[in-house]
């Protein structure tokens, strides 16, 4: 027993008189940390390299198996799912893992900007971690990409479409993006190059560099109010802060980080093995239309802004909005990099991550429902219900029938079920008169299509005679007030319907 | 946290060896002690800085083919991926009704599979004109899809919708869906076709929107210009 121990000591003693590195990776584990900074708070960032590692290893798993060829990809990822052992639970865990590293990179981000840790003299560190945020969303779009199915292939279109809106050189930089003139072979060869090589080589090095800085520079102590960062003399500060409160990053800090580590790996597993992989969805062939492209969660925000903004700003805010918000993350600890960093002297601070956080979550949330985009086969699916025809005449009845063939169903609801790219039609007489709604629908106006072609003269009578029925619970008709201050002029003045009147 | 980025030297110490090991000590040969004098000397800079410029000229010119190789698919003449496509003969597609036709396109590579193919759509009016859409909205490239009941073109990504005529009709597409140029030759329908078309690469030859070629509807809802001049009025419903 002593000679196998012997024997282990000196094969050590070997290796590290040839490597010298026993003296320098012991200091560095044991560099002395402010006592304050050993926190459950100071976890994430730990978290987000721990997960960088789970997705290098399964991605290289994967690797030995994905073919990376438009023809073959999608059937290949079948195949990793239906006929590999566990195929679909090294695509889950790597899927599930790219969404935990993304919400771990934010969470540390957050933390970082709310603890003012990008102050002087940790303002790099700070902005190498902006690049690391943007490979790690490059990483998550590639991913999308490299499953190779319908999502994939038309994301790739709106990824192209949002380009060919640069001025100048728009054209070149699509053709750049798809690696020729359609989405295609050489899309996904490029893309495969992106998400296995460029990006992760990038992400390795300057996560490299961002983790070297971070002992350089040692960890942020923990904020207290009335303790201003002045470049004069915060080095000397910290120093005696930590000469007098050190504690070795091993174990007393580093026990947390392992701990946190252990439970975001096993919960990625837990999401794997309960929510399974992600697609492929259908097969990747344009051909095949009846489908409704969507990105992942991490875009999912981008997919709802681009929903909303109106035709004639959206260029503008598509190439202006992400050099301003990338700019603004880079130029901050450059601006702000002196002065308070505790949270509760910092109200804008807090305000801006609140406000941030919340607006990311509603337009996550509306980009799960697409309340804007209509329901492409409501008109054949969902029949007008039974109570809105008790009690109509024939032509009453007539005009539902059309309601449903002209496939107004598709972005108008009844009884809740239907688009809700429009309004819903249950009370639509309460709120229109007969000649606003004959006007709207022949002549369109807002975001509805003008049907005066595709409507003969008797369809639109009887569309609108079902119409002027739908008045909600006992609501009374709108009334056109102009008709009372001309009663006897031949022809109906049509109001606006943003002046029609309003019933309670 | 984890291993160093960037090696400490640290020297083996002599004294760490055992005792039995260490050499006598090690006399500098004349040519050593000459070699170490001149190290100071500016030749040995030069030579250094000479050095240096000479890779950097090697790098220069390294970085043409490198260059020409990442920007190959960008160095193409404008309508250099485009050719005259057969969709079909023109009684595939009757009169008054509009059909979707698919072709593969004419650049194409050994692994593209189905991505090779694209689709698009050929409107043939009563009077035997033609008009073949891009499939792809002219918003943010989604596939369009005709009904033939409302007589409209619908997006599923952002809800765009279009006429008959491929003019818009609401929605956040800025102009009207992309066009092909289309001729019949010996009775078969020909585009010219061969790129993604984006609002900078466009499906048709030319600048902007192409005329839409049947002014009846477009009067209702014309497309010209600012979109916003195709609407009537603001409705209360919708933001």
């Amino acid at each position: 027993m002593a000679g196998v121990k012997q024997r282990g000591t000196r094969l050590f003693e070997w290796f590290d008189r040839r490597t010298g590195l026993t003296e320098p990776v012991t200091e560095m584990a044991a560099h002395p940390t402010p006592a304050s900074a050993a926190s459950w708070w100071y976890v994430f960032g730990s978290a987000a390299t721990v997960l960088l590692a789970l997705q290098v290893i399964t991605g290289i798993l994967l690797a030995l198996v994905y073919s990376p060829s438009a023809s073959n990809a999608w059937p290949s990822l079948q195949y990793i799912n239906h006929n590999l052992t566990l195929g679909w639970y090294l695509r889950a865990i790597h899927g599930w893992g790219s969404d935990f590293m993304i919400a771990i990179v934010l969470i540390h981000m957050a933390q970082v900007f709310l603890f003012g840790a990008y102050k002087f003299p940790r303002e790099l560190t700070w902005i190498v971690g902006v690049f690391l945020l943007l490979f790690t969303l490059g990483m998550a779009f590639t991913g999308q990409v490299m499953r190779f199915d319908q999502d994939a292939y038309w994301g790739l279109g709106i990824g192209a479409s949002i380009l060919s809106r640069v001025p100048f050189i728009g054209g070149p930089l699509v053709h750049l993006l798809l690696g020729g003139p359609i989405i295609a072979g050489a899309t996904l060869s490029r893309f495969f190059a992106l998400h296995v090589f460029i990006i992760p080589g990038m992400l390795l090095g300057f996560v490299g560099l961002h983790i070297w800085m971070v002992l350089h520079l040692g960890i942020n102590e923990w904020p207290m109010p009335g303790r201003l960062v002045r470049k004069a003399d915060y080095e000397r500060n910290y120093h005696a802060l930590t000469r007098e409160t050190g504690v070795p990053f091993v174990p007393d800090a580093a026990w947390k980080d392992a701990v946190f580590a252990a439970v975001i790996i096993l919960a990625v597993m837990a999401c794997a093995y309960f929510f399974g992989p992600f697609g492929p969805t259908g097969t990747p062939d344009p051909t095949i239309i009846q489908t409704a492209p969507k990105p992942d969660l991490p875009f999912l925000w981008i997919f709802a802004v681009l929903a909303y903004l109106p035709p004639e700003m959206e260029t503008g805010v598509l190439l202006i909005a992400p050099i301003v918000i990338i700019g603004g993350l880079l130029l901050l600890p450059l601006i702000a990099g002196e002065g308070e960093k505790h949270w509760s002297r910092r109200p804008v601070a807090v305000l801006m991550v609140t406000l941030i956080a919340v607006t990311l979550a509603i337009f996550t949330r509306l980009g799960t429902q697409t309340p804007w985009s209509p329901i492409m086969d409501a008109w054949s699916a969902d029949p007008v219900p039974a109570e809105y025809l008790a009690h109509r005449t024939p032509l009453e009845r007539r005009g539902a029938l059309v309601f449903q063939e002209k496939q107004c169903r598709d972005c108008h609801s009844l009884d809740g079920v239907g688009g809700r790219r429009g309004p819903a039609l249950d009370a639509i007489a309460a709120r229109m008169t007969e000649d606003q709604i004959i006007r709207q629908v022949l002549q369109g106006g807002g975001n509805m299509p003008a049907y005066g072609k595709a409507l003969s003269p008797s369809e639109t009578e009887a569309l609108t005679r079902f119409l002027m029925t739908l008045r909600g619970h006992g609501l009374p008709s709108a009334v056109d007030t102009s008709q009372g201050l001309q009663p006897q002029s031949g022809t109906h003045p049509v109001v606006p319907a943003t002046r029609a009147p309003k019933t309670p | 946290m984890s291993e160093p980025t960037e090696e400490q030297k640290t020297p083996v110490h002599d004294s760490a060896l055992p005792a039995d090991s260490v050499p006598e000590v090690w006399r500098p040969t004349a040519r050593e002690r000459d070699a170490a004098r001149a190290s100071a000397s500016s030749r040995r800079t030069f030579l250094f800085k000479l050095a240096l410029g000479l890779n950097g000229l090697v790098g220069a010119v390294f970085a043409v083919p490198i260059l020409g190789y990442l920007l190959g698919p960008v160095l193409k003449k404008k309508d250099g991926y485009n050719s005259w496509v057969k969709l079909g003969t023109v009684d595939t597609f009757p009169k008054g009704e509009t059909r979707l036709a698919e072709y593969i396109n004419p650049v194409t590579s050994p692994s593209d599979g189905a991505t090779a193919k694209t689709a698009c759509w050929v409107r043939r009016t009563e009077d035997g004109q033609f008009q073949v859409f891009a499939i792809n909205c002219a918003h943010l490239g989604c596939p369009v899809r005709w009904f033939a009941q409302s007589q409209l073109f619908l997006c599923p990504c952002h809800g765009g919708a279009y006429y008959a005529d491929g003019s818009r009709a609401s929605g956040p597409p800025p102009r009207g869906l992309f066009e092909y140029e289309h001729r019949v030759e010996d009775d078969a329908l020909m585009i010219f076709a061969g790129q993604l078309p984006t609002l900078s690469t466009e499906a048709c030859r030319g600048k902007g929107p192409l005329e839409q070629n049947n002014p009846a509807s477009t009067a209702q809802a014309k497309d010209g210009g600012s979109p916003a001049a195709s609407e009537t009025r603001r409705s209360t419903w919708q933001a």
